[in-house]
């Protein structure tokens, strides 16, 4: 195989591995500052036990997310280094304040949170969870950022040409703030938050339905229900930003996105759908003119379509990017649906007794996750053929001193050691689940009768 | 070009990279070389002992990579795209390593198994012994000179290059440099059987790296005249291989009174020593051509534009106490010899 295509394979896969785990440590991050916060505040001790249980699950997401991070970061030497001769004025100072300002942040904290619990005074353990949630917060900035520059460049110009061409900063802030950076961001974020809540619903419906922990669990639920309905309404109108930010930014990738190839005419909204790109057509079930109404609130305006760029400016897997795409909008509206349906039945004193409701929790917790993966996948592929967007493309940004040969040999080892990573990170965290949320030392001795049943339900 | 007191904007940078790899080689050293050591440790308390020595703050100590790897890819992208993408095995061989140890790490204490902690103990020694001899190999690589041809390209063999013997005797040197410093600091963690099988293992780490150094010193005066080249041009720059040395020579010293404390002091300065010596050799190059000196990557051409350092300089200067802050607070809250609780690995 030829060396572009094994060094884009192996990027891929080393990124979509890597980003299962960050997001879970955000999310979760989120969840036991507010655990361990309620437990500062109103000393009940459940709180306590959900704060600990949940840190020792974290500890395992952030493990492998660390050192799956830092394949990430050599890797653009390794494999891209036409890239990182192009980009490292501008991308490198973005890659240099992660490390510095997020990661110090949250793994010089990350020996407190897991090892200072009997160490430190509870408020100094607090600030230590606060202070690796923000700094895993600031990572997704920083990272967001670079990567954000590759879709919608600024605060640069080109120096040089041909081989010798790159970008140099001019303008920092421009660079941090370009375009697409804040609503990506958002994106981002909420879509953490998301992973994260719907790990702990998942799990904690679990041990109600199996009539474990029942107390503590159905406290966890109902702060992760509020938690995941709040946040999967507002990624409606993150997600909603960030498509018109990529209309006006990257309308190749836009038109992609919706399979809209007519030059300039009002364009469709696909609900589901099947792209034929031979005869440049997509066939499914459509709300006509709904993508003209949603960017411009007019059901005629023009949108520009695949037709108007030329062939080499437009990603080559267009129904890749499509389904991708339709795959996370479809995953984000069930999330709506299912955490406001929930919400209700909460409000209604019925959340609880609903066991199919729980089991859908129990079985969400993917949700989240794929479309997190979509979506990620159709931000960059949608991007194609550019590596950065309008300058560099792909094609011409992988290393030229390494060889097919060492690609693969590297490829082999990463698959072979990324599937022990998944296949002990699922056994351990299966192991966590089944031993629940107490210590051995000591057990939820509470008699659970009607009452008190009764009581938390409410 | 511009300069800041009195200093042109790459030379800082270099500077900052310099100091960004001695941290991460004093840091990560000791705990590599703690875990090289690791299978010499027969008993299954002495093995959680040490490995609770390190396990508040390897993490911590990681980070020191990260930024390194960072600083270089910002302040020098030319040398961190050809440097990486020369050395691809050893370094993919690097990475898959630290995989290795951070889940042997992370994982052996998850189930009471006795060949499942043996099977992480394995791992983990093995990935410390492999990361410390990659990171000298590298090393050496670099002090050589590596094929760099046009357009800042590698043009030498993919696979077993690397591997020649000068690289080789820096590789061993370097592990067997982290491996004393480990056992000083796993000295300074534990008491009682481990601290008096620590004292045996110290003599003979130390004498390990003083061969070691010493062949290696000798192959360098001989074989690879062009690195001490700037030392013969400037007589008073000979300062430094003598505080080595003065340095060198303490730990020993320390080590016999049983200060270890202080040993481990000279035991981190001796490693950013040696940096200072690589770097005085290096400078202003940071990666030589062995195919023609007009290929050589240096700062300057293979600096970011001094806007781009300038912002990163502030970032730095920002930062880097919080480093340190950070860095500081953890080591306190986990200061003295260790103890086993319910929160241990």
């Amino acid at each position: 195989m030829d060396t572009e295509i094994l060094a884009r394979i192996q990027f891929a896969f080393t990124i979509a591995f890597h980003y299962i785990y960050p997001p879970l440590s955000i999310g979760l991050g989120l969840l036991m500052v507010i655990f361990e916060g309620l437990y500062i505040k109103t000393k009940i001790k459940d709180y306590h036990t959900l704060a600990k249980f949940w840190t020792k699950i974290f500890a395992l997401t952030f493990g492998i997310g660390v050192v799956t991070g830092i394949v990430m970061e050599f890797e653009f030497g390794t494999n891209w280094a036409t890239y990182s001769r192009y980009v490292g004025d501008v991308f490198g100072s973005a890659l240099a304040a992660e490390g510095i300002f997020a990661f110090a942040l949250e793994s010089g904290f990350l020996g407190v949170l897991l090892f200072g619990w009997n160490r430190v005074k509870p408020w100094v353990h607090f600030v230590a969870t606060v202070g690796v949630f923000l700094g895993s917060m600031f990572s997704a900035v920083w990272i967001v950022v670079a990567n954000s520059w590759q879709q919608t460049p600024a605060g640069y110009h080109i120096v040089g040409e041909g081989l010798n061409a790159r970008a140099e900063i001019t303008d920092f802030w421009a660079m941090v703030f370009n375009p697409s950076s804040v609503d990506r961001l958002l994106h981002v974020w909420l879509g953490a938050f998301l992973a994260g809540a719907f790990l702990v619903l998942s799990v904690h419906a679990y041990y109600i339905l199996k009539g474990r922990f029942i107390i503590i669990s159905k406290k966890a639920f109902k702060i992760a229900l509020t938690v995941a309905t709040i946040f999967s309404l507002a990624q409606l109108f993150a997600g909603h930003k960030s498509a018109e930010g990529v209309a006006k930014n990257q309308p190749a990738k836009l038109a992609a996105l919706e399979g809209h190839f007519d030059a300039n005419a009002p364009a469709d909204m696909y609900v589901m759908g099947w792209v034929d790109k031979k005869n440049k057509s997509v066939t499914g079930l459509k709300i006509p003119g709904g993508l003209s109404f949603l960017l411009h609130y007019d059901f005629e305006a023009p949108v520009q379509g695949l037709n108007d760029f030329p062939k080499d400016e437009i990603p080559s897997q267009i129904n890749a990017v499509f389904q991708f795409y339709h795959i996370m909008v479809a995953i984000g509206i069930a999330l709506i649906i299912l955490t406001v349906y929930a919400s209700i039945q909460w409000k209604r004193r019925k959340l609880f007794k609903q066991r199919w409701l729980l089991w859908a929790f129990v079985f969400a917790v993917f949700l989240p996750q794929i479309a997190n993966q979509v979506g990620w996948f159709a931000a960059e592929m949608g991007r194609q053929p550019w590596v950065v967007y309008g300058h560099l493309r792909t094609s011409e940004a992988f290393s030229q001193a390494v060889t097919d040969n060492q690609i693969l040999f590297s490829l082999i080892l990463f698959l072979f050691v990324y599937s022990l990573l998944l296949i002990l990170f699922l056994y351990l965290l299966n192991k966590k689940i089944k031993h629940g949320p107490y210590d051995d030392s000591e057990e939820d001795d509470r008699p659970l009768t009607k009452e008190i049943s009764e009581a938390i339900t409410g | 070009m511009e300069t800041f007191l009195g200093l042109d904007y790459p030379t800082w940078w270099f500077l900052v990279v310099g100091g960004l790899f001695s941290g991460y080689a004093i840091l990560d050293g000791f705990d590599f070389g703690a875990g090289a050591w690791h299978l010499f440790f027969k008993k299954e308390l002495s093995r959680r002992i040490a490995l609770n020595a390190v396990g508040p703050v390897w993490d911590g100590n990681e980070v020191w990579l990260v930024i390194g790897g960072g600083a270089l890819f910002a302040g020098f992208p030319i040398m961190y795209a050809t440097f990486f993408s020369s050395l691809y095995i050893p370094f993919m061989l690097f990475l898959m390593f630290i995989i290795f140890r951070a889940i042997a790490i992370e994982f052996r204490s998850k189930e009471e198994m006795i060949w499942w902690r043996k099977l992480w103990d394995i791992c983990y020694s093995i990935s410390s012994i492999m990361l410390a001899f990659l990171l000298g190999v590298v090393l050496g690589n670099v002090l050589q000179g590596i094929a760099i041809g046009e357009n800042f390209e590698y043009t030498g063999g993919p696979f077993l290059e690397f591997l020649n013997p000068y690289a080789l005797m820096t590789g061993i040197t370097t592990l067997s440099l982290f491996m004393s410093h480990g056992a000083i600091y796993l000295l300074l963690k534990t008491e009682g059987r481990l601290y008096t099988k620590l004292t045996f293992l110290l003599k003979k780490g130390m004498i390990f790296f003083m061969v070691s150094f010493g062949i290696t010193t000798l192959y360098t005066l001989l074989y690879i005249p062009h690195l001490s080249d700037e030392f013969k041009s400037n007589p008073l720059l000979f300062f430094v291989p003598v505080l080595v040395f003065l340095s060198i020579a303490n730990v020993p010293r320390l080590a016999s009174k049983r200060k270890f404390k202080r040993a481990f002091f000279f035991s981190s300065l001796t490693i950013a020593l040696l940096l200072v010596l690589v770097s005085i050799e290096l400078y202003p190059d940071l990666l030589m051509s062995s195919i023609d000196p007009k290929y050589t990557i240096t700062i300057y051409n293979a600096a970011a534009s001094t806007k781009s350092l300038k912002i990163m300089l502030t970032i730095v200067a920002i930062g880097a106490p919080l480093v340190l802050g950070y860095t500081a607070f953890v080591y306190r809250t986990f200061r003295g010899k260790v103890t086993l609780d319910e929160t241990s690995y």
